[in-house]
């Protein structure tokens, strides 16, 4: 059986699924729920500064987009931090750490960007008995108005500045929650290593208007006739957050710096995929929040079977795995060549790969009589449109041309050897060069 | 004393109103809007797709569910009014699973093809429910066109004419229009009075009048009009040729669904406790399933043929065993037997060697207090200036008879299966080259 326990920046967790910071993480009778279905740790919902709590809207906070029979595939929300006391949350979060040590429970921070709300909050955390803090430096809506959430985390030099307060002031261990909500997710991560982080959590959500409400001309969720944009996160987002993850994973500068993958994970195979990126674990909400805390059964199960066939070991075996595969365009190999093969035998004959080839690509599929479909491999660029419009899974697969033969399309012998823009002669900065 | 289904004889009132209603609601009810979308989301919006090549009217079908999917059931439903103006009537009737259902990509794939026709009915019934026409007429062209018959193809025909301009007039010698939607088809296929609603609906265009109970000579038709469309369907029943067959009680199936259709109170209506249904199509399954509906202990459909020869679909032969229809494959009547009325009535095996119909010897007997003949119908008083090709009008690809100015459709006409959906095709076909011809000249 694999070992799917989870240490990551020392904290400890019997599997690397943790609840992120969000509603299902809001208070004690959701989180001891989320512990007895299984899920490893909790990152519980961002705490503000002592007084008054914030206020939230008490008409719609989530806004969605669907797939076929309204599979929720994207979810907006404009809901703020907790608006609940901090005393109680802080009561709540040590009477459940008390109860599950073999837990992770980390606690989500926001107060204004100033040094002493930061000293004055962090020993109050500190004495709970959490695991560690994550700063809010992602929320993208309401508070990001007041100075706080993304108007911190697009500011390097603000991240950098609070981050190291964080660890002036505390033992714990500190992980920068970092918005997507910029344009080169690099630069807030590299200041936060500056500023001593721990570790760097993303994605938090993307700014987002799901939808217009098309009568009234208001964007929705809708209050009072007015709408504003909020935070876009679930299966939708998962692209956008690898591709984050990795560029974090593959920089030289962040190379070590451990990272919690967040955004649209909804599967153990999400999970693994962001753990072969190079997060260290992965958080979770949406899909919680679709399904209920009982997916993380699902997650774990899949997660060893995988690993079991795989023959990875522990968690630690698989992180970080396809970071050295992930390069840049130019590094491609342009002698590769593939060609489409449509499989007669499972072919239904919807014309799919026809009309998306023929109307919108390479005119690379024919169409008999008959409506048979077959590949024209003079034509075959080997984009892939036809396998992914195709409604049938391995109907089309791509064949990589063997050495020795002769791509059709551009009568060019393959002869296996590497050739990339670096070097092609058709790249004019190599033209320059010489 | 009420009768139940035991009471022999042929009597009213065998079940309560309660079950008869139960009994004869829709078959197919209307999808809801949640299940249309889902149904709808199946469609692989195919390319050159097989399902609108299996439609005789050929209606753009991954358009008009894609219209479905994305919140847009009225454009949806022009789709395909603007193909097939019978649209609603043929989502109830059309046989889907050995047409559009039948070659669907996802019954190749998984054997549950998109539900064409039930999506078909969610755009049609959407559309029709609310106000006024989708259609509007062109300016007048003072041609003038009769339509006899007022079936699905006069219905067609008649409501494309009009569209172009031309004024209508169609004649039906029946109390109403509708034809066989109206008179024909099963009860729980066209509920709460469908058939009309879609006439009155499609009359709406304008310019047609209908004189019902009234048939004019072809001559007089031809002299009066600037052409002339013949959709008058089969009004002859094929008789069984056998001894007996006059015997009281010894009836034509589709007087007998016609009574049925027209009926006010299906309660009143009389049927036998022993029902033998002979015949093998449509007419014979909507007999034999309505026989027992109505409260016959025990219904027969015999048919002289296989299973695999048999014109009623697979589906409808499930639908009448369903009901608790028996069905006895290749048997054919040998005579009918009762003293005044029918009693009981022989049959022989049959075997088919070489592809020809013979006898094995072996015989049987249904006792049998009622007997509906449904094993087709023909072509009667056919104007004879026309020429025909077997036992119906002869047509060419338009519809043209050999007398000029004289287009026919429908079951009338030859070519193409007795499906309300083919005549609609050939109603609108025809119009549409009577159109040509009388504006092009």
């Amino acid at each position: 059986m694999a070992d799917l326990t989870s240490e990551f920046v020392g904290i400890k967790s019997p599997n690397p699924f943790w609840l992120a910071s969000a509603p299902p993480t809001d208070k004690e009778y959701n989180v001891r729920r989320a512990f007895e279905a299984g899920w490893g740790g909790v990152v519980w919902k961002t705490l503000g500064e002592a007084g008054p709590p914030i206020v939230n809207v008490s008409g719609p906070r989530y806004g969605a987009i669907w797939g076929a029979d309204r599979r929720l595939l994207g979810l907006n929300n404009i809901e703020l931090i907790t608006d609940r006391p901090l005393e109680t949350n802080l009561q709540e979060i040590k009477s459940v750490k008390r109860d599950y040590p073999d837990r992770a429970v980390v606690v989500s921070l926001m107060v204004p960007c100033e040094e002493g709300p930061w000293k004055k909050i962090l020993p109050l955390v500190e004495d709970t008995g959490a695991d560690g803090v994550e700063l809010n430096f992602g929320c993208p809506h309401g508070m990001a108005e007041r100075g706080m959430g993304s108007a911190v985390g697009q500011v390097p030099e603000y991240i950098e500045m609070v981050t190291r307060w964080c660890k002036q002031y505390s033992r714990m261990p500190v992980i920068v929650k970092l918005t997507p909500n910029i344009a080169d997710i690099r630069k807030p991560a590299e200041a936060a290593q500056r500023g001593g982080a721990d570790a760097v959590s993303l994605i938090n959500t993307i700014n987002s208007i799901t939808s217009v409400n098309l009568d009234d001309f208001i964007p929705e969720p809708t209050i009072d006739g007015r709408g504003a944009h909020g935070g876009y996160c679930g299966p939708a987002v998962k692209p956008i957050a690898l591709s984050m993850v990795s560029e974090i994973a593959r920089n030289p500068e962040t190379t070590n710096l451990p990272i919690s993958g967040i955004g649209g994970v909804t599967t153990w195979r999400d999970g693994a995929e962001f753990l072969a990126l190079g997060a260290g674990n992965v958080q979770v909400c949406t899909a919680a929040m679709t399904y209920g805390f009982k997916i993380v059964q699902e997650m774990i199960s899949g997660l060893s079977e995988w690993m079991d066939e795989k023959g990875h070991a522990s968690v630690a075996d698989v992180v970080g795995r396809a970071v050295p595969n992930c390069g840049d365009w130019q590094d491609l190999n342009l002698n590769y060549i593939t060609k489409a093969e449509i499989n007669q035998d499972s072919c239904i004959n919807c014309g799919r790969c026809f009309a998306a080839c023929e109307d919108t690509s390479h005119q690379a599929i024919l169409m008999s009589e008959d409506r048979t479909f077959s590949v024209d491999e003079g034509e075959c660029v080997a984009c892939n449109l036809c396998i992914n419009v195709c409604p049938v899974e391995g109907c089309i697969t791509m064949r990589e041309l063997q050495v020795g033969e002769v791509d059709e399309r551009t009568g060019r012998e393959v002869d296996g050897t590497h050739g990339d823009w670096t070097t092609h002669p058709n790249n004019p900065a190599v033209a320059a060069a010489e | 004393m009420t009768a139940s289904i035991a009471t022999d004889g042929i009597v009213s009132n065998r079940l309560s109103g309660e079950e008869l209603a139960e009994n004869f609601s829709d078959l197919h009810p209307p999808l809801d809007p949640h299940e249309a979308l889902v149904a709808a989301d199946r469609c692989y919006f195919c390319h050159d797709a097989p399902c609108t090549t299996a439609c005789p009217t050929e209606i753009d079908i991954p358009l008009f569910i894609r219209q479905i999917a994305t919140g847009t059931p009225e454009s949806a439903a022009r789709t395909i009014f603007s193909q097939n103006i019978l649209g609603g009537m043929c989502a109830r009737v059309c046989p889907t699973e050995t047409l559009c259902e039948e070659v669907c990509v996802r019954e190749t794939a998984e054997g549950k093809p998109v539900k064409i026709g039930r999506l078909q009915r969610y755009a049609t019934d959407t559309l029709m429910a609310k106000p006024g026409h989708p259609f509007t007429r062109a300016a007048d062209t003072g041609k003038t066109i009769a339509v006899l018959g007022a079936g699905p193809a006069g219905l067609s025909c008649a409501h494309r004419l009009a569209m172009k301009g031309h004024a209508v007039t169609i004649y039906d010698l029946r109390s109403k229009g509708g034809g066989l939607n109206e008179f024909g088809i099963a009860a729980y296929k066209s509920v709460d009075g469908y058939a009309q609603d879609e006439v009155e609906w499609l009359l709406a265009i304008g310019g047609i009048t209908v004189e019902c109970g009234k048939s004019v000579p072809l001559s007089e038709l031809a002299d009066a009009f600037d052409a002339v469309f013949l959709g008058v369907g089969l009004s002859g029943v094929n008789a069984l040729g056998v001894e007996g067959e006059d015997k009281n009680n010894v009836l034509d199936a589709v007087s007998f669904i016609s009574d049925l259709r027209q009926a006010d109170d299906l309660a009143s209506l009389p049927i036998g406790r022993r029902v033998v249904v002979i015949g093998g199509g449509m007419t014979a399954v909507d007999a034999a399933v309505q026989s027992k509906l109505l409260g016959a202990q025990d219904v027969t459909m015999v048919y002289r043929r296989g299973r695999e020869a048999m014109s009623a679909s697979e589906f409808e032969q499930v639908l009448a065993t369903s009901k608790g229809v028996r069905i006895i494959y290749n048997a054919q009547p040998l005579r009918v037997t009762g003293n005044g009325a029918a009693a009981a009535i022989e049959f022989g095996y049959t075997e088919t060697v070489d592809g020809k119909l013979r006898p094995t010897g072996e015989t049987f007997t249904l006792a049998a207090d009622q007997v509906f003949k449904a094993i087709g119908q023909t072509l009667e008083g056919a104007p004879d200036a026309l020429n025909l090709e077997g036992r119906k009008i002869a047509v060419d690809e338009n519809g043209r008879t050999s007398v000029k100015n004289v287009w026919a459709g429908g079951d009338c006409a030859s070519g193409g299966d007795d499906l309300t959906v083919t005549a609609a095709a050939e109603g609108r076909d025809a119009a549409e080259d009577i159109h040509t011809t009388l504006m092009g000249g």
